[in-house]
């Protein structure tokens, strides 16, 4: 038998009589070695080093707990950890005492030691009490995978050896490989973000070939969809807007970055070249326009207009964005801990945090951007007009040119009045075709601004000592290249190099992590925003290094830093392909699913919400990238932006009907339907996605236009399309939301709601002509606007069903 | 459920009937699998939906301390209102009016606009009088406030911030912190002792805009959930449009043919449910029957064809107008049907120039709103179980900046009613020139541990883990002020 512990009954499950087992992913069982980065650095790092950890600010009775050395110091006589002594250990006494003055920690806390973790730390210390690196921080050495005979693993699959191995440690089945269906709806789900049409369905489950599923995902790794996708988790990270986020939030033209984001994915590009080029693509020599345009990375910080701004307040706001930006999507970890103290868990210094900041401190930028909020001028820009954009610039120049010449060669008031007018009218002109360009905040570098450790974070104390760039220290990488002399300021460029340097152990690791977690809707390590001591140790922790090696290093020969092949590596496991349903033995041995018997299921993403209604109804455009869209918003939604006062105004056409990828991005007021699921302001870093469920997402589905307008769409196309008769479109109806084949049952609730509506709305066909008013798309010629409107009351419920907007 | 077209829609067999019977059984597990706060035991089978089951009953059980307040409404003068033509009566201030404010007080201090300008004193705008029993010093310009509330409320003349411009100050007092991402207040206490209206949110929002300051904006930010899940994140109910957002059936839909589709999502999900065993499912549904009670209770809250004309005479509007005074109004209702937080912006309070005029006029638009709203409360024994609170976001230079006044950090008044806290007193000071705090300073983590407490929670108690360390309202700060608390 496996061990499983029953963890203390949340009050709420004890009340309706619920047992509740939690799979002890993290901490030893008895018999177990206890290992100290998985099972004691947790329990000390919460509840022990806020007061005795690596803050030397905060430090209590100068004791710190998170080094050998400092846990062991004698201390007039009594150490806290005396190795292999509990008895004789402080620590331990501390713990167990009664007495409020003695006892650890201090009652009135909140922060208390449960049985079980006294008894690890006990019996840790009577081990030897060994201090070990975090395991994200440790070197990356490439694990060696685990023989398998196991019968459910693909033969040779690295990553179902690595997990059969765990399952058949602890005795537990796994659930056979999910139905077609379920599987291809999937794995389109999670690696383009759009539900599969099902005739590609169909085309699937069809397919007698051994190799139908791998080239289904070959298929859509190779889609632009897939480059959208990816897209969308990287704009999280980085907190891309089409808002500057602060005061007015006033709209910029940021999306040439967002597309080449897209057209890095796309073409795959080595996520070393990613990293490089947006943290440093400026720098690079001979810079081309695509580098530059991905080096405007550095100016998604939010910015202000706001007047009775500081400068050099808003200077230090920028910089702490950028630290927390940049350290949250490529360490996985909390720098911004440490703006006003030592990390109080990590080893990163208040020091490291501004030493890092300064590594930006080149980019050009002012801190309050006055006059912007009118000329839409953010500092440095970055004009990019498109071809005819170009031309038209250009011609107008000449005429301009020509037009100065024939003012000089005027002879006489009149005539010279009449070119000096037209010379006019082509300047304004031309000043208008350049406004119309889209010109993005950019990246130039220019004189570094000087870069203080600013004491508890407080910008007007010019106190502290003056930084210049360096990495964190605490990882096994050299903080300098070798080649640069000690007096060489090191760039961004550097930065860029420290981050995937080969010996870097916690990049590849953090996105290893990540990968996984798009397959998965969770990590190895659930903490997709701190891998750091707080986070949570790694269920499967030699899986993920190995992960991480094959990101960094590929086969050994080729392959480095290549996420598709990643992802394909980890789709195509059996792991990846199990049935997501739950049985009792599952539910009730590891009910958080750590150990991967089966596959996870989840609401998707507020992005593939609606892409997956617009799939559904057929209104999907598919054009990629471009500025920006608006699809309908409740009037007055922006009525609290001011500076300018903004009306919204929908577009109108395709870009209706345009993926939720490129929904306006305003960073105070998100589009609601986006915001309601979940989708982030952007205004920091945003490593995972809360998944919740409210009633205000319901009225959204029932109710918001957009998708009033697609169940229209979808009613339309399945009169169309669905066959003659009630049944046959009934299930071609349910299809096309949820991909499976539906019951008798299921297509039988949908036809009787069709016929019970028809009735009503035979004898209230105003009803139907209202109903099919609303939304942009015209109505298909010579349909009975009561058979449509009944159809449509159909498609309102068939687009709301929890299997639309679940990934199984 | 009869539609309007005469088809009896009870005849229809409905899995609602098996919907409107909840197992309580289900609810604890329920709640948190839509909280997505943990893995959800409950099998498809003993959690049947209902409203019951997607309510939240907050994590605060049993209460820190012995609550004085069930709910607060925040009355969130948005701009910067001037403490010195308000409630902090500074004499001395008159007296060196147009004089050089003397440089001991501004010497290396932050300031927005005036930075670097030549610095002269500005009085009072407006006389201060004396009102109710307790002698309260109160500018004349609020004459209902003053004569009918002066006993009621505690001044607090001691606040201070650490933000002087719009945005990010409004976040700091929002959420404690002026990084984006924090929860707002109002989450943390849904979160904390969830709701006892379960048709409605937990945290309501209200915006009215008047006609003398600059507009300043306001970013939703300011009633994010933050950290927390995203259904405690407030809702706005607008003076126009749909009161919630998407809160109306699309047109032609009445609220039968509503419920038809609402039943047959129920269904066709419950069936699917027998087969995946997703507990989600139950979850989901039980928030779609949520939704369809909102869709009757939040337009039955705001038609106030059932308040009697002295209602309308007393709040001084009939409502609808998207008033201050009318969003005090339903701010009572909203009380009355038990939401826990609900915050009232008027944006208006932005004065740069012409100060004498505008802090006036502003004034006016909310004066009869704010004191009609704590009377009323009153005579309903609701003020009792019910904390107001009449804040800002920072105060306003004693510093003439032109005819007007910049943004202030260093001290701004407040004041707090009901809900525990002792009536017809002043508390703090400034010093002689309104700039900077004499006494018993109070800072915004102060302001909401003290709330916190009212409520029943010790501030450092009510937490959230996030990136790796646990997170809460007052930082690492706040303390509570016990002297304004009866």
């Amino acid at each position: 038998m496996p061990h499983i512990r029953i963890a203390a009954l949340p009050l709420a499950c004890m009340a309706c009589g619920l047992t509740m087992a939690v799979w002890p992913h993290a901490a030893a069982p008895a018999a177990e070695v206890i290992r100290f980065d998985r099972d004691i650095l947790p329990v000390l790092a919460d509840k022990c080093f806020a007061c005795h950890g690596p803050d030397a600010g905060h430090r209590q009775a100068d004791l710190r707990l998170d080094t050998f050395a400092g846990a062991t110091a004698d201390r007039d006589g009594a150490r806290a950890i005396v190795p292999a002594n509990p008895q004789a250990s402080e620590l331990i006494t501390r713990m167990h005492s009664t007495d409020p003055d003695v006892a650890m920690p201090p009652p009135d806390s909140n922060k208390q030691l449960s049985d079980a973790e006294k008894d690890l730390l006990e019996r840790w210390i009577a081990d030897g009490a060994a201090y070990d690196a975090h395991w994200a921080y440790r070197p990356l050495i490439r694990p060696d995978v685990p023989a398998s005979d196991s019968p459910s693993g693909w033969p040779g699959h690295p990553i179902d050896a690595f997990v059969d191995a765990r399952l058949a440690a602890e005795e537990l089945s796994p659930l056979p490989e999910a139905d077609r269906a379920t599987l291809a709806r999937r794995v389109a789900l999670d690696l383009t973000g759009l539900p599969p049409e099902p005739a590609e369905i169909d085309r699937f489950v069809a397919d007698p070939a051994p190799d139908a599923y791998e080239r289904m995902v070959d298929r859509l790794l190779a889609s632009p969809h897939h480059a959208e996708r990816l897209a969308a988790w990287w704009l999280d990270l980085v907190r891309y807007g089409d808002s500057v986020g602060y005061h007015g939030d006033q709209e910029i033209a940021m999306w040439p970055y967002r597309d080449w984001v897209i057209n890095a994915f796309a073409a795959n590009m080595p996520f070393d070249r990613f990293t490089r080029e947006q943290l440093a693509g400026d720098l690079l020599p001979d810079a081309t326009r695509d580098q530059k345009i991905a080096a405007a990375y550095n100016r998604l910080n939010l910015m202000s207009a706001e007047g009775g701004g500081q400068d050099k307040e808003y200077h230090a706001k920028y910089a702490s964005d950028r630290v927390r930006a940049t350290s949250g999507a490529w360490l996985g970890s909390t720098l911004g801990c440490a703006e006003c103290h030592d990390h109080k868990f990590d080893p990163f210094t208040t020091r490291d945090f501004y030493a890092f900041a300064a590594f930006f401190a080149d980019v050009q930028e002012k801190g309050i951007y006055h006059g912007a909020n009118g000329d839409g001028i953010w500092g440095e820009m970055m004009w990019l007009p498109s071809p005819e954009q170009a031309a038209k610039q250009a011609d107008l120049e000449a005429q301009i040119v020509a037009a100065k010449a024939a003012v000089d060669a005027a002879d006489g008031d009149g005539p010279r009045g009449e070119a000096a007018a037209e010379l006019k009218r082509l300047e304004e002109e031309l000043k208008a075709a350049i406004d119309a360009q889209p010109h993005m905040p950019a990246t130039v570098s220019g004189s570094p601004r000087i870069v203080r450790v600013l004491p508890r974070g407080n910008w007007m104390d010019d106190s502290g000592e003056i930084v210049a760039p360096a990495p964190p220290a605490f990882l096994p990488v050299a903080s300098r290249p070798a080649e640069a002399a000690a007096d060489v300021r090191l760039s961004r460029l550097d930065l860029a190099h420290w981050i995937t340097a080969q010996q870097n152990p916690l990049v590849p690791r953090v996105l290893a992590n990540r990968l996984w977690a798009i397959c998965f809707g969770q990590g190895v390590s659930r903490r997709l925003d701190d891998h750091g001591s707080q986070g949570e140790p790694p269920s499967h922790p030699e899986l993920l290094d190995w992960l991480a090696c094959e990101l960094r290093d590929g086969d050994g020969s080729d392959g480095a830093w290549d996420i598709r092949r990643v992802l394909r590596l980890i789709v195509t496991s059996a792991a990846y392909r199990r049935s997501s349903t739950t049985s009792a033995e599952a539910m009730e041995r590891d009910p958080e699913n750590r150990l991967l018997a089966r596959q996870n299921r989840h609401r998707i993403d507020a992005e593939m919400v609606r892409d997956t209604a617009l799939t559904a109804s057929g209104l999907l455009a598919r054009q990629v990238g471009g500025r920006s869209v608006r699809p309908y918003q409740p009037e007055g939604y922006w009525d609290y932006l001011n500076f300018p006062r903004r009306t919204y105004q929908a577009d109108t056409g395709e870009s209706l009907y345009r993926r939720g990828l490129y929904v306006h991005w305003q960073r105070q007021y998100l589009h609601p339907a986006m915001m309601v699921f979940d989708a982030p302001s952007r205004e920091e870093c945003t490593a995972r996605r809360p998944r919740s469920s409210t009633p205000l997402q319901a009225l959204v589905l029932l109710n918001d236009p957009e998708f009033v307008e697609a169940a229209r769409t979808l009613a339309a196309k399945t009169l169309a399309e669905g066959g003659a008769d009630l049944l046959s479109r009934a299930r071609f109806m349910l299809r096309r939301a949820v991909g499976r084949v539906p019951t008798d049952d299921e297509v039988g609730v949908v036809a009787d709601l069709v016929e019970r509506h028809r009735q009503l709305l035979v004898a209230d066909a105003p009803a139907a002509d209202a109903m099919l008013a609303i939304g942009a798309m015209p109505q298909p010629a010579g349909v009975d606007p009561i058979e449509m409107a009944a159809w449509m009351t159909a498609a309102r419920a068939v687009l709301n069903l929890h299997e639309t907007y679940t990934r199984n | 459920m009869i539609d309007p077209t005469g088809m009896d829609l009870r005849s229809l067999p409905l899995a609602r009937r098996a919907v409107l019977s909840a197992a309580a059984g289900g609810l604890g597990s329920l709640a948190l699998g839509s909280l997505g706060l943990g893995a959800t035991m409950a099998s498809a089978a003993d959690a049947s939906p209902s409203p019951a089951a997607a309510a939240w009953r907050g994590v605060i059980r049993p209460y820190h301390v012995p609550p004085k307040a069930k709910r607060v409404i925040w009355l969130y003068m948005a701009g910067g209102m001037s403490h010195l033509d308000t409630f902090d009566h500074k004499p001395k201030l008159a007296e060196m009016n147009g004089q050089p404010m003397p440089e001991s007080f501004t010497a290396g201090q932050q300031l927005a606009q005036l930075q670097g300008n030549k610095l002269a004193c500005m009085a009072p705008q407006h006389a201060f009088r004396r009102w109710g029993q307790s002698g309260q010093e109160i500018s004349e310009i609020f004459p209902e406030i003053s004569a009918r509330i002066a006993d009621r409320i505690a001044i607090v003349r001691s606040m201070h911030t650490e933000a002087i411009n719009h945005d990010p100050a409004h976040t700091f007092m929002n959420t404690g912190s002026m990084i984006s991402g924090r929860p707002a207040a109002g989450s943390w206490l849904w979160y904390g002792l969830g709701t006892p209206a379960e048709d409605l949110p937990g945290f309501v929002v209200m915006v009215s805009t008047g006609g003398f300051g600059q507009s300043q904006p306001i970013a939703s930010r300011q009633w994010h959930s933050g950290l927390l899940p995203s259904r405690f994140q407030g809702v706005e109910f607008r003076s126009k449009g749909d009161p919630v957002l998407y809160v109306k059936s699309p047109a032609g839909t009445t609220a039968g043919r509503q419920r038809d589709v609402i039943d047959t999502i129920s269904r066709l999900d419950t069936l699917r449910g027998s087969v995946v065993g997703d507990p989600e499912i139950a979850a989901r549904l039980a928030q779609y029957e949520l939704a369809f009670q909102m869709q009757a209770s939040v337009p039955d809250l705001v038609d106030l064809s059932d308040e009697p004309a002295s209602t309308f005479d007393l709040y001084g509007t009939k409502g609808g107008d998207g008033s201050f005074a009318a969003n005090c109004l339903l701010a009572r209702r909203l009380a009355e049907r038990g939401v826990r937080f609900i915050q009232l912006y008027h944006r208006d309070w932005d004065h740069h120039g012409s100060v004498k005029d505008h802090v006036k006029g502003t004034a006016a638009e909310v004066d009869r709103g704010a004191a009609a709203l704590v009377e009323d409360l009153a005579r309903r024994g609701m003020l009792d179980d019910t904390l107001v609170v009449f804040g800002t976001e920072f105060g306003r230079t004693p510093m003439a900046q032109g005819d007007g006044r910049d943004h202030h950090m260093k001290a701004f008044s407040v004041w707090l009613a009901g809900g525990g806290i002792k009536g017809g007193i002043t508390y703090g000071a400034t010093d002689d020139l309104g700039y900077g705090i004499a006494e018993n300073p109070v800072s915004v983590h102060d302001l909401h541990a003290t709330m916190l407490h009212l409520l029943g929670i010790d501030h450092t108690k009510l937490t959230i883990r996030a990136q790796g360390r646990d997170f809460r309202l007052t930082d690492v700060h706040g303390h509570v002020v016990r002297d304004i608390i009866a």
